[in-house]
Formats: C-alpha cells, structure tokens, sequence
C-alpha cells in the first residue's frame, strides 16, 4: 500500500543476559577468556552455552500502519514496547528482521535527554531541540512559542540547574512538543508531571494526531489511549498477540491482567525490581461480610525475603486503568517498618461499585524499588451505603463516591 | 457513556490524506555498513556544534580566569621547559630559541592528548544520549574534538605572538601548516573514536589514556629535536603519528631543518590510525545502546 509509512518484518532482538545485568565486562575478562580459549582449544563452557544466556525481547514482531494512524502499544511491563519503539527510533539495532519508514520520524522516550545543568532555559532550548532532529531556523522560529508553552519565560536566562523539577519537566516538554515530525513515537512520557500539566501533555498529542500526522503510543493510561488512538497492538512476551480497535485490545488485555492476579504472587515472573523484598500474597476483605461502598475494608500485604525496614506503595486502579487513589507509608512515617505484614485499615471505602486492581511496590531504604507488581490483585466491591446513602456504579462517571447530602432551596 | 462519544469524535478527526513524498529509512541488521556515511553527518552537522558549544559553554562557567587558561596552561608548560631543559640540560633546539622550539611543540601536543583524551571518555559520558536518542554516533566523539580545536587556536596566535616577541617571523613554509594540521586531526580522530569504542566495553580506557599520554609525551620530539634520535631508529620512532606532526609544524612555522623521510612515515601512519578508528567505530557502533 502506497501510505503505509511503518513496515516492520520479523523484528527480533535479542539480549546477552550478562548485559542486561549491567556488569561491566572489564579488559581482564576478555584477556582471561582469549587466554583460556587459546590453552583448551574448546569453548569457555561455563559461560557460554550456546543461547541460554540470551533474553529474547522481541521475536518475529511483524506490523504495519499507516499514514494518520494514532496506534498504542499495549502490554505488561517488560513485553517489549520499549524494545520496538526503540529499533523504529534506530536506538537500538534489531538482532534480525527488517522495518522501512517513510518520512520523518521523531521519538519522545524521555523527554529532557541531553538538557545540561549548567546551561540556561534558552541554551538547553536550542541544544535539545538540534538533539531531536530541529534545525536551527526552526527552533529560532518556534522559540516564544515554546517559551510560552512551558511557562518558564522569567527564568530563561537562568541555568536549569537553578530550576524546580516542574519548571524543568515543563520546559523539556515544550521542546518535545514542538518537533514536528511525520511519525511520532512516545514512550510513556503522559506518565510524569502533575495533573495539570499532564492535560496539557494529552491535548497536545490529540493534536498531533488531528492533523493527520502518524503516531505511536506506549503507555499504562488505557484511558489515554483509549481516547487517543483508533487502533492498538497488544504486546507480551515479546510477541504480538493482537492488532485491533484499542477498546477490544484494552478490554481484552485488562482482563489477562486480572487472570494474573488470582496467580500466587511469590510466583509472579511479571514484576520488575531489586528482588530482595517481594510482596508474596495480598488479600483484600471485610471482616464483616463482602467488599462494599462505605463499608469497612482490609488491605493486607505479605512480604518475603530479609527482615529490613522498607517503604511499601499501593495503588488502587480502575477497570479504564486509571489511578483511584494511593496508600502509601511515606506519608505516614511509620516508625516500625521492619516486619513482614503490612495492613492499610480502611474505615469506610469511598469508592463506587464495580471491578479494581491493585498495584503494589515495596522500596528499600536506599531508594532501590525491591519490587513492583502491577495488577497485584483484583477485588470486586459490591452496591453499599456511604455515610447512610446508597452508593450505585456510574459506568464513564467516576470511582469515587463521598459523604455528601444535597439541599434544594427554592 | 461519556467515553464512547469522546473516543468517536476524535477517530473522526484524524485526517488520512496523502502523505508528500518522504525519505525512506531501512532499518535491517544485515545491510552493509559504511566506513563513515558523510551524507548523514551532514544532515547532522548542528548537533556537532550544538554539543561542542556546549562542552565550550560549560567548560569555563564558574571559572575566574575563563578562556584565560587556555593561554596560561602553555605559558606556564613552555616556562618550565624552558628553565629545566633549555637552560639546566641545555638541548638542542635546532638553531631556534628552546622557548619558541619547546611552545611549538606543546602547541600540536597538547592538542592530540586533549583531543584523544575528550573524545575517549566521550560516548560513556554521554551515554544518555546514546541510549535515549538517535543520531550518528559519530557526532559524539567528534563534537568532543572541536572544542579542542579551540584552544588549539588559541595557542597558535600565542605561539606567533611569542615569536614576535622573540623577533622572528614566520617562514614562507607556513602556508603548509593546515595540512599538518589536518593529519594531526586525522591521526586523533582516528585514535580518539576507536577508543571511545572500546572504552564502551571496557571502561578500563578510561584509566589507561591519561597514562598512556603522558608516556607517549616522551616518545614524542616536543622538550627535544627529533634528530636526537639515531638514524636506524628513525622509521620505527616516526610510526607515532606525533613524531612527524611535530617536526612538520616545527619545519613550517620556526623553519628549522625536516626529516621528510620521518614526516612521510607519520603521515601514512595517521592515515593508517584513521581508517582503522573508523572501522573499529563502525564495527561496534550498533551494539552501543546495549552495552553502554
């Protein structure tokens, strides 16, 4: 087809483990396996048999799409979005396969990439801009109306170095928006800021997508994408599973999620993190009857591994994937953290009836995330009374229920 | 549902008109690699400048002296140089004044080792571009030169300076010094990218240059004339780049007597170093995002 601008064939990619696990190998390495090569004449057996060591994070991915698509990617942490995104940016070299693209492609995988401390709003304006691909003139033209996107125009003087992490995701942000390319990729850059400004980030990639120009989006938001794309693929294990309207693929792919979750969790292999501490089982109750609006409700995690003082993180999400709302040790200082039971006593669960998830993380006191599990668990919360009223599921308006009363006065 | 008619109204939106004739872009692990695709570092040739004002901005902030140092690190080796091995040892410097003699050798010197020495380091301390963004990762590397071209600039006007405090002016040969010093760019860039390369795999470039450098200093005629060594060894001894470099820059700017014999041996030898720098480059430069 003549507009197809993306044509991937067979992409695969493959990954040394040793890699993966960061450790530098160091000259002595190389030397000690050349040396031990030369005196066997065999192999190095205990290091390289044959593919074991390899992680495969994409295999023989094939799609296409056309011109003024708007396609999410969709799948678990560690499926391989990332991955494709990346080759289809020519970061990263496919180990086989073959992918053509027609026009200009332009990729958001972090936004801020090559912003120098040292340098001021305006300087990084330009370097960054040349790193995405802007020519000078271009940049010169946009200038005032990135400044005025991001809404640092009183600092731009200043060295970023000087500036609040909102201030500096703002700023790196308008650059990004203001590229312009042909196709664009964004790699689940809607995930940072706050509420306002990731509104901002939304609107402006609906108007990406308005003006017929191709992008691709990989996220967690299946609301976002929902709204934003026509079509999705679904990705896992390095495969793609389906390629279709993204309101059946996110259904479909919430609803594997939820298959997840009944799955013991000290088996979980779809988690990310450190390792030393992991959430093993969750359990989600009322002791006085099932889960309901306004009732009394438990939340109970189980941790494994060293007894050590850790920060644990749980986040309740909806059936579109949105955040409901979050507990959190942090904010409770709790002072006696090193157990292996963690409880959040809830007094009344303000949320309306319908189906949630959650997800966990436990982080170690040095800032290293020891483990991440999306989807955890998945509970039900049945019809109930909120503060003596009854609460109904209200499906497109909102989670959340509050004690409320209304007056009418004429 | 307040979701469904949302989602409609912006399918409904997205144009799918006909796209104007783009460029195409293969990506396939098992095309042919070039040596160096000069087209593409063409259509890239802001980001090198872009990055190399950079290192040239960031370099001198919070510095009292600024630029000033490029002149005083010079001023000061040629000083030193000039006490010790001028004066106490009393070498040669081939008719020329020893000051002049030892500051047009650090002159090119100090160029190759900070040249070979920035662009060594310079995709591991980059290495967030290279993960995050594409662009010929060439640029890096050479980005990382240009701004030692700076301060090689800078040390010329003082070497001509210095000479005219000395009253002698340069000879008419001086005309020749840009193509030394193209080879002498050539010899660094092609030393300097193969050890970017490998410093990716093996970080323990980053310990071996510095020393390396400073040996390389001695086997180089820049504190002593190159025809202090004997004549047999003379072909070996100019298969360092540098040997040449230094007595062809020696030969045009003060006029003092050139070996060709040892200046054509390093320049073939920099051709040499570049082709193969850039092989090495070339050659690893796809497996840089996942090992870096």
């Amino acid at each position: 087809m003549t507009n197809t601008v993306i044509q991937a064939t067979n992409l695969s990619k493959a990954y040394r483990l040793g890699v993966v696990n960061n450790s530098f190998p160091t000259l002595r390495d190389a030397l000690a396996s050349g040396a031990r090569r030369i005196l066997h004449r065999k192999p190095d057996l205990g290091r390289r048999n044959g593919g074991d060591d390899q992680f495969w994070a994409l295999r023989n991915v094939s799609f296409e799409v056309r011109a003024g698509e708007v396609l999410a990617v969709i799948g678990p942490n560690g499926a391989g979005k990332s991955t494709i995104l990346k080759i289809l940016a020519k970061i990263v070299e496919p180990t086989s396969g073959r992918a053509t693209i027609r026009g200009r492609l332009g990729a958001l995988l972090e936004v801020g990439t090559g912003f120098h401390a040292e340098l001021t709003g305006r300087e990084n304006i330009f370097l960054n801009g040349a790193i995405l691909g802007m020519r000078r003139a271009e940049i010169r033209s946009k200038l005032d109306e990135i400044v005025d996107f991001s809404g640092v125009e009183p600092f731009l003087d200043t060295p970023v170095k000087r500036y609040s992490s909102g201030m500096y995701l703002r700023l790196a942000f308008a650059i990004a928006a203001h590229v312009d390319p042909d196709i664009l990729v964004i790699d689940e850059i809607l995930a940072v800021g706050d509420a306002a400004f990731q509104k901002k980030c939304i609107a402006k990639a609906e108007s990406v997508a308005e003006t017929g120009r191709t992008v691709l989006i990989a996220s967690h938001q299946m609301s976002v994408l929902q709204r934003l794309c026509n079509r999705a693929i679904l990705i896992d294990g390095g495969t793609i599973l389906a390629d279709g309207p993204t309101s059946d693929l996110v259904r479909n792919y919430l609803q594997t999620q939820e298959a997840h979750a009944s799955t013991d969790l000290s088996t979980r292999t779809t988690r990310t993190g450190r390792g030393r501490l992991r959430v093993v089982g969750i359990e989600v109750f009322n002791k006085k009857g099932p889960l309901a609006s306004g009732q009394p409700a438990v939340f109970r995690l189980q941790v494994d591994g060293p007894r050590e003082a850790a920060q644990c993180l749980v986040t309740i999400i909806d059936d579109l994937g949105d955040p409901v709302t979050s507990f959190d040790t942090l904010e409770h200082s709790l002072h006696d953290r090193q157990g292996d039971v963690y409880t959040v006593d809830v007094k009344s669960l303000m949320l309306r009836p319908g189906r949630y998830r959650i997800d966990v993380a436990l982080v170690a006191d040095d800032r290293v995330v020891e483990d991440h599990v999306e989807t955890a668990a998945v509970f039900d919360v049945m019809p109930g009374l909120l503060d003596d009223r009854p609460v109904t599921a209200q499906p497109g308006f909102g989670s959340v229920s509050f004690p409320h009363r209304w007056v009418v006065r004429r | 549902m307040g979701h469904q008619g949302r989602r409609d109204a912006i399918i409904v939106s997205v144009w799918t008109g006909p796209q104007p004739a783009a460029a195409e872009t293969v990506i396939d692990p098992s095309r042919k690699r070039r040596l160096i695709d000069l087209s593409e570092l063409w259509r890239y040739r802001e980001v090198v400048f872009f990055l190399a004002w950079r290192d040239f901005k960031v370099r001198y902030r919070q510095t009292y002296l600024g630029v000033l140092w490029a002149m005083l690190q010079p001023l000061v080796a040629m000083s030193v140089f000039s006490v010790f091995f001028g004066r106490l040892v009393g070498v040669s410097s081939n008719g020329a004044p020893y000051p002049l003699f030892v500051l047009c050798g650090l002159v090119p010197w100090n160029f190759f080792s900070r040249a070979v020495g920035s662009m060594a380091g310079s995709l591991v301390n980059n290495q967030e571009l290279v993960k995050r963004v594409y662009f010929p990762r060439l640029i890096i590397p050479m980005s990382a030169m240009a701004t030692c071209v700076t301060d090689m600039i800078v040390g010329l006007a003082l070497l001509f300076a210095a000479m005219l405090v000395f009253g002698s002016w340069p000879a008419p040969q001086v005309l020749f010094l840009p193509l030394f010093v193209l080879v002498m760019a050539a010899s660094a860039t092609g030393l300097g990218v193969a050890l970017s390369a490998i410093n990716v795999r093996f970080r323990d470039v980053g310990y071996l240059v510095p020393f390396s450098l400073q040996i390389v200093l001695f086997m180089t005629p820049v504190v002593y004339p190159g025809n202090l060594v004997p004549h047999f060894w003379r072909p070996i001894y100019s298969l360092n780049p540098m040997v040449g470099i230094v007595e062809a820059v020696r030969w045009s700017v003060l006029g003092t007597p050139a070996d060709w014999v040892m200046i054509s041996i390093s320049t073939l030898s920099s051709l040499a170093l570049l082709v193969a720098g850039l092989a090495i480059f070339s050659k690893s430069e796809r497996a840089f995002p996942d090992l870096i």
